[in-house]
């Protein structure tokens, strides 16, 4: 009797905790074949892994071996990672040719993973950010310029190459255990930065969730820009004193003062390009997606931040 | 007992705990919205409010049952004095009635999320960057929005200009009318008297990044405030020009001035 054909899908960024968590969800009824540039990764028998550049000429070989269905780009190196060139040549340039090869091979369904960094922490930012916002980040700092060029170049094939049914997802905070990211890192440090007076509303999303999210989105083949976050919310300061986090206050004005008090202590988890996240809120409306997908996160605020209280320096 | 709680236990009297837990907000799982309201702190902050409102500035309020009990409205008044002191006041008298009190959002100048601290606050306890897409999303959740269309033209005026109504921005009008929202119009009276400043130095407060920098005493005077709410007006979401929704906004304004007019008449004496 002849099985029917399983869906074959290349999933990027596969050394991180979100890859792996949606491999593991995918892996029972498609073929995965993940990639990462960073690092060799194991990830099971069944499940086969490479380490390449996206801007080498090796990773075509990937597309010609197998008969991708579809790609899960998860692979985004996060802006306090690597230099800045470098993040731009993979995350941009590494991502276009990823996108102009999905083209060349007749691949149906893409789901980029991008961050609500884009929008940018302003001061006149309104609360419950829609998709159609501006994305404000590069008015902020270089340093996210590459996110926001990987939104713009997405955007771009979106509507360019409609047979891509292109997904772009923007999540609020990811958290959880494994997560490496710089809100991760300071909700399981013992003491954490704060702006003087600033205790911005956040959002977060368990990794686990974010996970499911991925896997509804890449199901339904709806394209376009999503929201991705839960309707719940924490201000910054009280989050930290949940997770058992001392609070240790930096001077916030004039707005010069902490950026060179930042710089001075060159922190990974509170890099000065990210200080207007600390400073301002960035509270995005995720409706959309929810309402589309029909998803509903599992684990709650409370349950997340217990999970850094109980767990200091998890990763 | 903690610092928080100690104060918190000076302030709030179990009636006014009840009170704000009566007001039913959508808020997350921790007491916060998507704005930054928080229901522990609006309690300390209704707290002291109330002192203010009872004892230091002694209001007298008419007509706060006109504002609906339900659904979207925006709350449209006179600004004045300097400080944010009107907003305050209106949505104590609101939140504080006897029959089904609401807790409205104050929509405030684009530059206090920038000042450490106090923005903050003001956000605890439902004070909201005023900003269409914010009023648009806060109507479209049913809630009752304190708008001051003159902006700071009217909270910065001089003492000279006292009651005199500054030009209103058509944004309120537009939303009113997309959501549907009844207008409630409302007549500040006293809270000239409350900073009252000779003139605003410009050039300092660019310099300072200020809206405007007043020339006053530093002591907010416990003068007595009255305060009006008219009967709601209805605008119908027709697509009509600007000039016809700036006539609108006229009604509006004209509405207010005599509800000024009426509390300048009641009053007895400045404190």
């Amino acid at each position: 009797m002849n099985q029917p054909r399983r869906p074959q899908i290349l999933v990027t960024g596969a050394a991180g905790a979100l890859a792996q968590r949606v491999i593991n969800r995918l892996k029972e009824t498609c073929d995965l074949v993940a990639v990462d540039f960073r690092e060799q990764v194991y990830l099971g028998d069944d499940v086969p892994t490479y380490c390449i550049d996206f801007n080498k000429r090796g990773f075509e070989d990937l597309y010609r071996r197998y008969d991708f269905d579809g790609v899960i780009h998860l692979g985004r190196i996060m802006s306090s990672q690597e230099t800045r060139m470098r993040r731009y040549n993979a995350n941009v340039l590494g991502s276009q040719r990823m996108l102009d090869l999905c083209h060349k091979y007749g691949i149906s369904r893409v789901v980029i993973l991008s961050t609500y960094h884009v929008y940018g922490a302003v001061a006149y930012n309104p609360a419950l950010i829609d998709e159609d916002a501006p994305l404000k980040a590069v008015g902020l700092s270089m340093d996210l310029i590459d996110s926001v060029e990987l939104e713009n170049l997405a955007n771009i094939y979106l509507w360019r190459f409609p047979d891509l049914n292109i997904t772009i997802l923007r999540p609020c905070n990811i958290v959880g255990p494994g997560v490496r990211n710089s809100i991760s890192r300071l909700l399981a440090s013992n003491r954490a930065p704060v702006l003087a007076g600033f205790s911005p509303m956040m959002q977060f999303i368990h990794i686990d969730d974010m996970a499911d999210a991925i896997v509804l989105a890449y199901h339904k083949k709806q394209k376009g820009i999503f929201n991705v976050a839960p309707d719940d919310w924490v201000a910054y300061q009280h989050a930290l004193e949940l997770c058992g986090c001392k609070r240790m206050p930096i001077l916030s004005i004039p707005p010069v003062v902490p950026k060179l008090i930042l710089k001075a202590l060159r922190l990974k988890s509170f890099p000065p390009y990210l200080m207007s996240f600390f400073k301002y809120p960035v509270i995005i409306d995720g409706r959309l997606f929810a309402q589309t997908f029909d998803f509903k996160p599992k684990r709650s605020l409370k349950e997340i931040l217990r999970f850094y209280r109980e767990n200091k320096r998890p990763i | 007992m903690s610092l928080g709680s100690f104060i918190k236990s000076k302030l709030v009297p179990a009636s006014l705990d009840e009170q704000i837990d009566r007001i039913r907000k959508p808020i997350g799982s921790l007491g916060y919205d998507p704005w930054g309201y928080n229901s522990e702190v609006t309690k300390v902050g209704f707290g002291i409010t109330r002192q203010l409102y009872e004892k230091y500035f002694r209001v007298h309020t008419e007509g706060v049952e006109k504002v609906p009990a339900e659904g979207p409205v925006l709350i449209v008044a006179n600004h004045s004095g300097q400080l944010p002191l009107d907003g305050l006041l209106i949505g104590y008298a609101l939140a504080a009635r006897e029959h089904r009190p609401r807790m409205p959002r104050a929509m405030i100048e684009r530059f206090f999320p920038t000042v450490p601290y106090l923005g903050n606050l003001l956000n605890e306890m439902g004070a909201v960057l005023g900003d269409p897409t914010n009023c648009a999303k806060m109507l479209a959740n049913n809630e009752a929005v304190v708008v001051f269309p003159e902006g700071i033209r009217g909270s910065g005026k001089p003492y000279a200009d006292r009651y005199q109504l500054k030009r209103f921005g058509n944004g309120f009008m537009h939303l009113a009318m997309k959501y549907n929202a009844p207008i409630v119009p409302v007549g500040v009276v006293g809270c000239e008297e409350t900073i009252p400043a000779i003139t605003n130095i410009k050039p300092l407060a660019r310099m300072l990044g200020l809206p405007y920098a007043p020339v006053a005493l530093p002591v907010v005077f416990p003068a007595k405030v009255h305060l009006n709410f008219g009967d709601p007006l209805i605008f119908d979401n027709d697509d009509i020009p600007e000039e016809l929704v700036a006539e609108r906004v006229e009604r509006v304004k004209a509405a207010i001035s005599e509800l000024i007019d009426k509390g300048l008449h009641d009053r007895k004496r400045l404190f």
